[in-house]
């Protein structure tokens, strides 16, 4: 079976400009070489730190930013060679839901209008459906039908994020990149929003790329889990996997640096030192090495590359995951 | 000084802001005791009013439109809200502290850290500049800063914003205080940083038997860092703990109840997770009764009524709710 959306080699590298003329003098390599699949129906989550380029990964495979080079096929169609037509009709399939859902909706557009205007642009319903179908898609995202003639000041954040929601789901796409949806939302009403992406999951068989720091949070959620570090995946594979048996020494500090409620007796965390160095400059060999507990000498030089360490899980560390295993 | 006499004895706070939409009780007869060497969380969420408690005891709330109504918060025996802006200068920072979430916005960009850093040691124990300088050093190597005599002359936006968590906390224990408020002192930042700041937070605890204010809505970071908890609904304590494990244990409140199953805990698997209907009231049109009534699914009808009276439990925990208290109406 063919994954609905499959990701390979893809890189976003943003050109770093000095002095009068703007030269060119370096690259931020915001992503570097990243691959995975998601499979319609699934949920694969994207974590890691600031600047690990897991927003930038969401937004390159959407085209909302162009690309540096890689792959990015959608249902066996090639996304990234897609002119500016058929560009349009993937963008119907493909939708994301943003961090920050003050700032992610017009505030000058009733609920009515900004979902209308979908419709409309997408020629999905002639007018006269267009009152209906808001209806139906703010029953779906659990909003009083009174939501439509409202602007977006007189909602609270998880309503604001009902919203966004709503409007990913109004051109009825089959994969959607929830872009840290929830970071922004109490606790309480950050569990509304959970269960509600799970429901239209399964009504929808919608596929999630799910972009998130909590791990507590990306566990719940997930089926695939890839941890990103400066650019580059180190780590794949179903949650269970990832999460009971943690290869790579940035995972397992991650995992421990997490407080979590609830974790029963106060568990040995790993304390990195230092912080992510800046990915203008990477270090050489693998990235982690300055601050891996880990590291040897060959580190330094040698870049792993992502390697089997069970089923459909592999890990990009020369310590752990050996090339032989 | 023993344990047991608290170092800062806040009773019955109000904090009112004047608004557009009427009188907001961002705090509403708030009241707890802060040990030395202890750490106390405050927990809530999103306009529970954990801030402006913070805020209030520095009296740092803007006003107009905000104003402290009423109570008393005493340090060492001394009343804070009546002292005159000169005396309560000497106690801001010399003897309490505080740290914001936003490391980034909380510095002068223009400035040097290492400016900023000993003006506050200058101003506060009138070194020389030199010496000031030398102490800043030593300060910064404190908190974990590698190379510090480098550092020191570097601008804000030089340094991470784990870094300047770092020196913002480095400057707020400049001065030796006994007290240290750290309002959200982590959320800003990444986990690993986080882990990194819980702990040189508990290290200079041991170190100097600082006592911390630590306000937060993360119940992770609680369980982690704190010894005592109280827990914050619509401008009122609605559960104290004296021991953090046993808020977790068995919360009493149906509000703390609900706040520990809606998270996502890492044992559970892919199953709905609990939700609190509806959401936090604003501060200006909080319901009768006790806050929570509309949310709760434990509501009596003597809930809707009369606000619930405090029912202390055991070793000084309490909680505000009919279901617990001894005589109903």
């Amino acid at each position: 079976m063919t994954p609905l959306l499959e990701v390979k080699d893809l890189r976003m590298h943003f050109p770093v400009r000095k002095g009068v003329f703007s030269r060119v003098c370096g690259a931020v390599r915001a992503v570097d070489g990243v691959s995975f699949s998601i499979e319609a129906g699934k949920t694969l989550s994207l974590v890691g730190e600031s600047g690990s380029g897991k927003t930038t990964t969401g937004r390159a495979l959407l085209r909302l930013i162009e690309p540096t080079g890689g792959q990015v096929l959608f249902a066996g169609q090639d996304v990234t060679k897609a002119g500016k037509e058929d560009l349009r009709v993937l963008r119907k399939q493909m939708q994301i839901i943003f961090q920050d859902p003050f700032g992610s909706l017009n505030p000058r557009m009733t609920v009515f209008n900004m979902l209308s205007e979908i419709l409309q642009v997408h020629r999905i319903a002639p007018p006269t459906e267009w009152r209906g179908r808001v209806e139906e898609l703010l029953r779906l995202v659990g909003l009083p039908q009174e939501a439509a003639d409202r602007y977006p000041h007189e909602f609270s954040g998880g309503q604001r994020q009902r919203v966004g929601i709503a409007r990913a789901l109004a051109v009825e796409p089959k994969l959607i990149v929830a872009d840290e949806p929830v970071s922004a939302l109490d606790v309480s009403i950050q569990a509304q929003i959970l269960n509600l992406l799970e429901e239209l999951q399964e009504r929808l068989g919608l596929a999630y790329l799910f972009i998130g720091h909590d791990l507590s949070v990306v566990r719940h959620i997930s089926d695939e889990v890839a941890v990103m570090y400066l650019g580059k995946i180190v780590e794949i594979g179903p949650k269970e996997r990832v999460f009971e048996n943690p290869t790579h020494p940035y995972t397992r500090a991650l995992l421990s640096a997490a407080p979590m409620a609830g974790a029963g007796p106060k568990h040995q965390r790993i304390v990195l030192q230092g912080d992510v160095p800046s990915p203008i400059a990477p270090p050489p060999g693998c990235a982690f090495h300055p601050r891996c507990p880990d590291a040897r000498p060959e580190c330094r030089e040698l870049g792993p590359t992502l390697q089997k360490v069970s089923e459909g899980h592999r890990a990009a560390c020369l310590v752990h995951a050996p090339e032989h295993q | 000084m023993s344990t047991n006499t608290p170092l800062l004895r806040v009773r019955d706070l109000r904090t009112q802001f004047h608004t557009d939409q009427g009188v907001a009780l961002a705090v509403d007869g708030v009241s707890f005791d802060l040990k030395a060497g202890k750490t106390l969380a405050l927990v809530g969420e999103s306009g529970c009013g954990k801030s402006v408690t913070a805020m209030s005891i520095l009296r740092l709330i803007p006003s107009p439109p905000g104003k402290i109504a009423g109570g008393t918060i005493e340090f060492e025996g001394r009343d804070l809200l009546g002292a005159s802006d000169q005396d309560l200068r000497k106690v801001r920072g010399n003897d309490i502290s505080m740290i914001f979430q936003e490391p980034m916005t909380s510095m002068n960009p223009v400035f040097r850290v290492g400016n900023q850093l000993t003006d506050v040691i200058r101003l506060h124990r009138g070194s020389s500049k030199a010496d000031a300088r030398r102490e800043a050093i030593a300060l910064l190597a404190q908190v974990g800063i590698p190379a510090p005599e480098e550092r020191i002359d570097d601008y804000p936006h030089q340094m991470s914003g784990g870094m300047l968590q770092r020196i913002m906390i480095a400057m707020a224990l400049s001065c030796q205080p006994k007290v240290l408020i750290a309002d959200e002192p982590t959320t800003a930042l990444d986990v690993t940083i986080q882990a990194q700041i819980l702990e040189l937070l508990k290290s200079l605890q041991v170190s100097k038997g600082l006592a911390i204010l630590l306000i937060t809505h993360d119940l992770g970071v609680v369980e982690e860092v704190s010894d005592e908890v109280a827990v914050m609904y619509a401008g009122k304590i609605i559960e104290y703990s004296a021991r953090t494990s046993s808020l977790l244990e068995t919360p009493r409140h149906p509000y703390t109840q609900g706040l520990y199953a809606s998270l996502p805990s890492m044992q559970r698997g892919r199953t709905r997770l609990h939700t609190i209907p509806g959401s936090v009231p604003a501060a200006t049109q909080f319901p009768s009764g006790c806050r929570f009534h509309p949310r709760c699914p434990h509501a009596l009808p003597v809930c809707k009524e009369t606000a619930p009276p405090w029912t202390p439990l055991e070793n000084g925990s309490g909680v505000a709710c009919w279901l617990h208290a001894e005589a109903k109406p």
